[in-house]
């Protein structure tokens, strides 16, 4: 199978490292050989760099995309930002000759060399890929009895024309992942509408972003959910902290707990909540918490 | 700026005169039904090459979910179009200061979000080490980054003006 460098990006390693080390424990438990990517920066963010300056943006990504291809191994995103931004800047370099020669132009200074040996996987589109809901129920240890209200995000399957993950109004394929573990991926409102991140528009109109926030919870609660399933720490990060964020602004009382889709994993796998950092989310949920225990002990 | 805008976003690919101002895209955005952001008067706007496109802050209310480009009827890519006309404002000297916050962040230490105690405290907890390998870890690969900003010339692009 395909060896893999684990790109961390920035949210995960210095925000939320119970993914970084859930996702180590599980593709350790599942057999794939995946790599740290020892200097790799900000991917970068879309939403400022893309946003910004393409010469910079292509600079900047093709570092990291470097890296990995020093180590023959193609590179494992855990975050849809990081996919979106590695995976695109990855295949425009690709296919065009013109802006290759001008990046690597400015790696050279460097000395590095962009050669496009290399492809950029995404948790989910990989895990659903290299091994499918039905061979992945194989290695389920702890059934999950839980209710999950599932995210997708947008950037891993649009654009849909460049990411070949198929229609992007009712997908199901991450459904398949999580019901894999045991879990009921539960249909709710607006599901597929952006938790209003992206794009900048978090750290540049945090109002705005919050309002859009709230109605996404909103829909999320009357669907009467144990918890939120992610496979991106930047909506991970507006789902948990700004939850709290939500509810001083709004006057609200949130409090659904939030996984990244590795820990939802890690659990049914059969590692422990706290080898996976889930009580380290700014969201407590003492029920929750409590529930997941009793799985993870073989309780319920 | 002596370039009309709809030929600098047709340079790019970008062809906004076949947009039939349906209004699919205002109607299918998630930020356009918190806020006063219209999508199809922002393509509109463009190809009428007003100026005012790049300098209204409302250009940056657009989370980039790309609902609008996916279903567009006439399959203008919407949102990497709306990507451009960002690109184009900040050549004219418009970022909001926060993202300008964001950016200096990334060169000077390689990350949009930067490691804190409280995250170093939480790796620990987790059996990882405090500081993890990536840019953080190694000055010389921040070197490298930082020759990379400035042959862009980055610096000067997100410089005050």
């Amino acid at each position: 199978m395909t060896k893999l460098s684990l790109f961390l990006g920035c949210i995960v390693p210095n925000r939320y490292p119970g993914i970084e080390k859930a996702t180590k424990l599980c593709f350790q438990r599942l057999g794939v050989d995946v790599s740290d990517l020892p200097g790799a920066s900000c991917c970068p963010a879309p939403g400022i760099f893309k946003s910004f300056d393409k010469a910079t943006w292509l600079a900047l990504a093709s570092r990291n995309i470097v890296l990995s291809e020093r180590l023959g191994r193609d590179i494992l995103t855990v975050c849809n930002g990081c996919y979106g931004s590695l995976a695109d800047a990855n295949m425009e370099l690709k296919r065009d000759p013109e802006m290759r020669a001008s990046t690597n132009n400015c790696l050279k200074g460097i000395g590095m060399e962009f050669k496009g040996t290399i492809e950029v996987r995404h948790i989910i589109e990989f895990l659903y890929k290299e091994f499918g809901p039905e061979r992945l129920k194989d290695y389920i240890a702890r059934p999950l009895d839980l209710k999950v209200a599932l995210h997708y995000g947008c950037h891993m399957i649009k654009p849909s024309k460049v990411r070949n993950l198929g229609e992007t109004e009712c997908p199901i394929f991450f459904d398949e992942l999580v019901e894999a573990t045991g879990a009921k991926s539960l249909d709710y409102t607006d599901k597929m509408m952006c938790c209003g991140a992206g794009g900048g528009v978090r750290s540049g109109n945090v109002a705005v972003s919050l309002e859009m926030l709230e109605h996404k919870l909103a829909c999320i609660r009357r669907a009467g959910v144990d918890c939120i399933v992610n496979a991106c720490p930047f909506c991970h990060l507006q789902f948990d902290r700004g939850q709290l964020a939500v509810n001083e602004r709004f006057g609200t009382d949130y409090s659904i707990p939030v996984l990244h889709y590795s820990q939802l994993l890690g659990l049914a796998l059969g590692f422990s909540p706290d080898e996976l950092g889930i009580e380290q989310n700014a969201v407590q949920n003492i029920e929750f918490l409590a529930k997941v225990y009793e799985i993870s002990a073989g309780l319920r | 700026m002596s370039e009309k805008l709809v030929d600098m976003l047709k340079t790019a690919g970008f062809d906004v005169l076949s947009c039939m101002q349906c209004g699919t895209c205002t109607g299918s955005c998630p930020s356009g039904r918190h806020t006063g952001f219209n999508t199809r008067r922002v393509l509109r706007d463009a190809r009428k090459n007003k100026a005012e496109v790049l300098s209204d802050d409302d250009l940056w209310l657009c989370t980039t979910c790309y609902t609008c480009q996916e279903r567009c009827p006439r399959g203008i890519p919407i949102t990497d179009a709306i990507l451009e006309l960002r690109r184009l404002a900040v050549r004219e000297g418009f970022i909001l200061p926060e993202h300008r916050k964001v950016s200096e962040m990334v060169m000077e230490c390689g990350h949009a979000v930067p490691l804190d105690e409280e995250t170093k405290k939480k790796r620990e907890e987790l059996g990882l080490e405090p500081i993890p390998e990536t840019v953080q870890k190694y000055p010389e690969a921040l070197e490298e980054l930082k020759t990379l900003l400035k042959c862009c010339k980055f610096d000067q692009l997100v410089a005050e003006k």
